[in-house]
């Protein structure tokens, strides 16, 4: 061997250019990574994570710029090398696995044919031994019939599937190293074990290095060996998975540990009055097959609900059925006891007020060309015909009310916020209305977990203060336990189980709740090897 | 998902609606003409007998919606009518025009497509290189000149100055292939200046933007070569915007070419329709109209047919 680090990393400076002009986004990163270990490199978004990611293959996305240090891979410097140089490389010595496999998949070629393009292209094997290869690899990581899988077009893949069909992909050349890049962000629960499991395969039986990104550290305590955690480029913790746990240093740290403890649990049966009851109510979107059957659920005043399942199980059909845009075949919903139409059209507007709503993509629920000011104002004019004056005084209220400046905001246009402040203002959107029950539909998942927590920190606090009841569409069970009150569980366009928080958690649960719990991945290094154990077991008996 | 077939059969459907649509549109246009279409063709000084026998002859004492229909189911069995102003048959008239019109219009696409095809590819290639700036700014300084002007160009350089290719392009029904596409490189050429640089510039963009795309960094970290995932990665995914410029461009070189047909005396339907036009040759206009409709409204669906196949989603529906 050239030298005893795999990849070694020293006194790494990349550059961003934004604002006019080129700024530190990775700030003096060093790192060695040793043949068979994995190294997770943890941080909310912004920390470099996936800038130092690319780097150690070279690479630096649009904008960026490698400004100094040294990067060896196997005893090649990096730094300066050639474009050519670095191509060989690439793939070859050190391969890259996306978070998005949807999106890093090319949707006009078969699986099989992007597995095969890199060692055909590097001259290592021709198609028919990559092939060969494939098949093999695919049966490893679990894909179901691997011969024939690789001649399917990735949309015909489901996304843990196609996410495994990419950590297949990366091992075509047999490479060194392999990057993780949040490989399993966008997926569920679920199917995140799935994916972690391959992983894991790959890097212990097949006793490959890694680096791997993530922004979840107890997803990571599952796989690293050594885990750096990364804020703002630099480094602020290193150590080895269990003592890095069990004893963090720095207080950033302790503070990405202590997560999701928010909820006073507040189970009292005093609350009787009902805001929202939903009463057997189906759906459907084609008017053939329901999308949604026999759905029956209440919402209490000043009360949490968490409507909790995969993707695909109706949770956001519910939603819709709800606020009208996806109007009820059959059944009844009632808001403060009064039957609301089924068809959004035919609702009066007090009642469109009343019941508001914040979405997924605060980047997508925001108008781009608009101000603060009048996307905060718009509910206002509208419900209240509140203008001028007076509505500069209720902006700047509500400005206050979700914690963000009002002179340092009320201007500035949203695609100038951040994910974390953009959803701020969803919810100040809104809180305009003077709603008396918001549904949030998976209003903090495309948000880093500290940010995500400021957020669900605010909705409780706002609750307290206004009494407002949420129902809270999520896949995250953390988030649930974190602030329900009553969860109701869903598995394809039926409610499963449904009750207070402490009765849902507390065993004996419904199957699939029980497999939803289990999936959650504790802060706990054993935790994804006890599982699949514990599966295997239940498997082979 | 529906199946593809599905979706084809409905852009299908649309397509023939709207050659209905314009033919009616035609019909009525052509209806709308101020004063009598006898009158307008006989002149002043013919007499009431024959201004009659002249009506009778057109059908024209008939309701208007009558005649369409005839002039509708005529039309669609072949028969276009007699021309006004020398009696021939207007389908003898238009048939070997348009035939000529086509050849002119392929001989061009032949030319011009793979080249913009090509430049497109090499300018995003290279873009915002010298070389993707000199191709941008050449193919626009070609299309911001008038047609007749780059003709006339072509045609001091060509046959005045070298006399290479004749500044006449007219071709006949005995000439062979070659002297044929010898006869009309010139106006191809022409007709190449103009529409290589929308082509180009939709293909160059279609590339880029493809290249933003996850997939393509995916591939650059696999080590492929560049120029191998603009070809194969970026290529495949840009083609429905190419396919539809290509087939926009396509239909105005069949349909809008009557000026460069007018500069090189090339017997064209363009130059047809126009001298009808002039001369108040009714089915003649009618007919030539209701041909150009057809072509640029089945070239479109072309496209847009190529288009849903050339994405697998859409493809791969059929079978599951």
């Amino acid at each position: 061997m050239k030298s005893e680090n795999l990849l070694q990393i020293r006194n790494l400076f990349i550059e961003g250019f934004y604002e006019n002009q080129w700024n530190t986004i990775v700030d003096d990163i060093s790192l060695d990574l040793k043949r068979g270990e994995v190294l997770g490199l943890i941080g909310e978004s912004g920390a470099g994570k996936s800038t130092i990611g690319l780097a150690a293959m070279g690479y630096t996305r649009q904008g960026c710029r490698l400004a100094s240090g040294s990067i060896k891979l196997d005893g090649m410097e990096l730094f300066g090398a050639s474009e050519e140089q670095l191509r060989s490389i690439r793939g070859e010595k050190i391969a890259y696995v996306a978070q998005s496999a949807a999106a890093s998949f090319n949707p006009s070629h078969r699986i099989i044919h992007q597995y095969a393009e890199g060692p055909v292209q590097h001259g290592i094997m021709d198609y028919e031994q990559a092939r060969k290869n494939a098949v093999k690899i695919y049966d490893r990581l679990f894909l179901p019939d691997p011969e024939k899988i690789g001649l399917k077009y990735p949309h015909e893949l489901s996304g843990g599937q196609l996410q495994r069909a990419m950590v297949a992909m990366s091992m075509s050349c047999e490479p060194d190293i392999i990057v993780f890049d949040e490989p399993t962000t966008a997926l569920d629960v679920t199917t995140q074990i799935e994916v972690l499991a391959s992983v894991k395969e790959i890097t212990e039986k097949m006793n490959k290095a890694a680096l791997y990104i993530t922004h979840d550290l107890a997803v990571v305590a599952q796989v690293a060996h050594r885990i750096m955690v990364l804020r703002n480029g630099g480094l602020v913790e290193e150590g080895e998975t269990r003592r890095l746990i069990k004893k963090p240093k720095e207080k950033y740290t302790r503070d990405l540990l202590s997560v999701r403890t928010l909820s006073e649990d507040k189970n009292d049966e005093d609350k009787t009055d009902v805001i929202l009851k939903v009463k057997d109510v189906y759906a459907t979107y084609n008017g053939v097959d329901n999308v949604l059957e026999d759905i029956n659920l209440t919402v209490r005043q000043g009360r949490t609900v968490a409507l909790v399942g995969e993707s695909g199980s109706g949770k956001s059909t519910l939603a819709r059925v709800i606020t009208g845009m996806l109007p009820a075949t059959r059944g009844e919903i009632s808001f403060l006891g009064q039957p609301l139409s089924p068809d959004l059209k035919h609702r009066d507007k007090n009642n469109l007020r009343r019941l508001q709503m914040i979405y997924q993509m605060p980047d997508t629920a925001l108008n781009p060309k608009q101000t603060v000011r009048t996307v905060i104002g718009r509910p206002l004019d509208f419900y209240f015909g509140t203008r001028g004056k007076e509505a500069e005084k209720r902006i700047r209220d509500l400005l206050t009310r979700i914690e963000l400046e009002p002179a340092k905001y009320i201007d500035r246009l949203t695609p100038e916020l951040s994910g974390g402040e953009k959803q701020r203002i969803c919810i100040a959107r809104a809180l305009a209305a003077e709603p008396d029950f918001i549904i949030c539909d998976e209003v903090t998942s495309a948000l880093d977990q500290l940010v995500a927590e400021g957020i669900l920190a605010l909705l409780q606090d706002l609750q307290r203060e206004m009494n407002i009841s949420y129902l809270f569409i999520t896949h995250d069970l953390a988030t649930v336990k974190a602030i329900a009150d009553k969860i109701v569980i869903m598995l394809e366009g039926r409610i499963i189980e449904q009750g207070e928080k402490t009765e849902v958690l507390t065993p004996p649960h419904h199957a699939y709740t029980d497999k939803l719990l289990a999936s959650v991945p504790v802060m706990d290094p054993d935790w994804l090897d006890n599982l699949l154990d514990k599966r295997a077991s239940t498997f082979l008996s | 998902m529906k199946p593809v077939i599905w979706l084809i059969l409905r852009r299908a459907g649309f397509g023939f609606l709207t050659i209905i649509v314009i033919s009616l549109i035609i019909f009525i246009g052509v209806e709308l003409l101020p004063g009598d279409v006898a009158e307008a063709v006989l002149g002043q000084n013919a007499t009431q007998e024959t201004v009659e026998a002249f009506r009778k002859a057109l059908k024209l004492e008939l309701p208007p919606h009558v005649r369409y229909w005839v002039w509708l189911t005529d039309f669609v069995q072949g028969d276009f009518g007699r021309s006004l102003a020398n009696g021939r048959e207007v389908s003898g008239l238009i048939g070997w025009r348009f035939a000529n019109t086509l050849f002119l219009a392929l001989t061009t696409a032949a030319i011009a497509i793979p080249l913009s095809v090509m430049l497109g590819m090499m300018a995003a290639f290279y873009r915002n290189t010298l070389f993707d700036k000199v191709i941008s700014i050449t193919t626009l300084s070609f299309i911001s000149f008038p047609e007749f002007f780059i003709a006339y160009i072509l045609i001091t350089l060509f046959s005045v100055q070298f006399n290479i290719f004749p500044s006449m392009a007219n071709i006949n029904e005995s000439m062979t292939l070659v002297a044929k596409l010898h006869a009309v490189l010139l106006p191809a050429l022409t007709l190449t200046c103009v529409v290589t640089a929308h082509m180009m510039r939709q293909t160059r963009a279609a590339i880029i933007n493809v290249l933003a795309s996850a997939y393509i960094e995916m591939a650059e970290l696999k080590g492929i070569r560049r120029l191998r995932i603009i070809m194969r990665h970026a290529f495949p995914n840009s083609l429905s915007p190419v396919i539809n410029v290509v087939a926009l461009n396509l239909a105005y070189l069949i349909v809008g070419v009557v000026i460069v047909e007018v500069v090189f005396v090339y017997p064209g339907l363009g130059q047809l329709l126009v001298d009808s036009v002039s001369k108040r040759d009714i089915p003649v206009v009618q007919a030539s109209g209701l041909i150009f409709a057809g072509a640029y409204i089945s070239l479109n669906m072309m496209a847009d047919i190529l288009s849903m196949l050339a994405n697998p989603r859409l493809r791969q529906s059929q079978t599951s």
